[in-house]
């Protein structure tokens, strides 16, 4: 199993955190593990209706210290 | 004390230019050296790309010789970098020539990818380059009825350009009288219709208003060339007449060759703009991996970080301030109105209403950007 790759898209508003995370996204390979790190509010459930509706794979999603850490697995 | 920019883009040039002037002393007495490596002599001023897609502009009016917006100091060559030797602080040209310096500059840029995505450089149009804007102006003009469909790719560089594109579609084709005719259906990589929320939440009725058809979480994964059909990723798909895309986009191919960063992406501090683990070395506008936009606006607030930071290295052995994400967009908002965002890592933007005078401000900075570019503005 390949390392978590880290998305740093903290106090990002552009292109903003799915939008990184799709780019960083682009450039795995199907099995690789992202953690995106987000400060936006809206990433809790914006990111999870994307990685759900594409078809990848939410591991966890969880918000420490205002910070939302959500791990993504590729799956397609 | 030699310094290297590699790339004569926005950010390569007002480094240079900036530095020239901040440092004309030092560069007198021969303490400093500043060359510049480019690919092209030509400087093209990108965001013009938009306005010759719509017969607003020429071509030829996009284009500046590199060497006309210098500073008489700055040793410029039309020889592109082809090996990044980082540990011995050296570069090879094409031309086999080495160039050894003690601070380098990268600002090699992007570079635009649509064969990634199959069938999209066979069925889509795109105005990324000038001999394809001057194609998408040809198709707008043929084009009597039907459903133009426009895609994202990600990533891209401009952010704001797919909306700035609707809005200038929208008023093309009510100009010449068939707006009535034409399905504008706009299609975005995530789940509203542009990615900074504040900008999505003022486009969005304007969008109502205009009568233009949005579906979100769209990422393009093919274009069916032969049926005139567009597919997600998401499973979802959308007939066109005519398929206008903004194409994805990578870093540029040496960077990739050079091993230097994941997608032609180098990794940078985003504050200091230094290359991760090489402290002599700054990287800015679209060759960073930063989570900032891409655009030329990104570029010229980083380069004056960077060679403020140079110079005041050179002169007290410290760089002095970090770069606060600050970008600043024009939007224009059809032919004859604009709006503007400007926000840092910090303030996210604070939109006002379009207005004429800011349409008309935008228009006069596509004249100012040559004074902007020599580091005058």
């Amino acid at each position: 199993m390949s390392d978590t790759k880290i998305v740093d898209a903290r106090d990002t508003f552009c292109p903003g955190p799915l939008m990184e995370l799709i780019t960083h996204m682009k450039q795995s390979s199907v099995g690789d593990t992202l953690e995106l790190l987000s400060t936006d509010e809206g990433s809790g459930a914006d990111v999870p209706e994307w990685v759900n509706k594409v078809g990848h794979e939410i591991i966890s999603n969880e918000k420490i210290d205002g910070v939302w850490h959500i791990k993504i697995r590729k799956a397609k | 004390m030699r310094i290297l920019v590699v790339g004569g883009g926005t950010g390569g040039t007002i480094v240079a230019n900036n530095l020239a002037r901040r440092l004309s002393a030092e560069i007198r007495s021969r303490r400093v050296r500043i060359t510049m490596l480019s690919a092209s002599d030509k400087h093209m001023y990108q965001p013009g790309l938009l306005y010759v897609a719509f017969g607003q502009m020429t071509p030829d009016q996009l284009y500046r010789d590199q060497a006309s917006l210098l500073e008489g100091a700055i040793d410029f060559h039309v020889d592109p970098v082809e090996k990044f030797q980082l540990d011995q602080n050296r570069v090879v040209t094409k031309s086999g020539k080495v160039h050894e310096y003690d601070i380098l500059v990268m600002a090699t840029g992007s570079r635009i990818v649509p064969e990634q995505i199959p069938g999209l450089v066979e069925g889509a149009e795109t105005f990324y380059t000038e001999a394809t804007a001057v194609k998408l102006f040809k198709r707008l003009r043929e084009i009597q009825e039907g459903t133009v469909a426009v895609v994202v790719g990600v990533p891209h560089k401009c952010p704001i350009a797919p909306v700035e594109l609707i809005f200038g579609l929208h008023d093309y084709f009510k100009a010449r009288g068939i707006r009535d005719k034409i399905k504008i259906k706009y299609h975005y990589p995530i789940g509203r219709i542009h990615t900074i929320k504040e900008v999505a939440i003022w486009a969005k009725p304007e969008f109502d208003r205009m009568g233009i058809e949005y579906e979100t979480l769209f990422n393009v994964s093919e274009v069916d060339v032969g049926n005139k059909v567009v597919r997600s990723e998401e499973g979802t798909e959308t007939q066109y007449d005519l398929l206008i895309a903004i194409p994805p986009h990578r870093g540029m191919e040496v960077v990739e060759q050079n091993n230097l960063g994941e997608g032609g992406w180098i990794p940078t501090d985003r504050f200091k703009l230094t290359m991760n683990g090489h402290d002599n070395v700054f990287v800015l506008g679209d060759t960073t991996n930063l989570p900032v936009s891409k655009t030329g606006s990104a570029a010229h607030f980083q380069a004056e970080v960077v060679a403020e930071n140079i110079a005041s290295m050179i002169k007290i052995g410290t760089p002095v301030r970090d770069y606060d994400g600050k970008v600043y967009c024009f939007i224009e908002t059809g032919h004859d109105s604009a709006t503007y965002a400007m926000f840092n890592y910090q303030n996210p933007p604070d939109l006002k209403p379009p207005s004429k005078p800011m349409h008309w401000f935008k228009m006069s900075y596509n004249q100012m950007y040559w004074t902007s570019v020599r580091g005058l503005l």
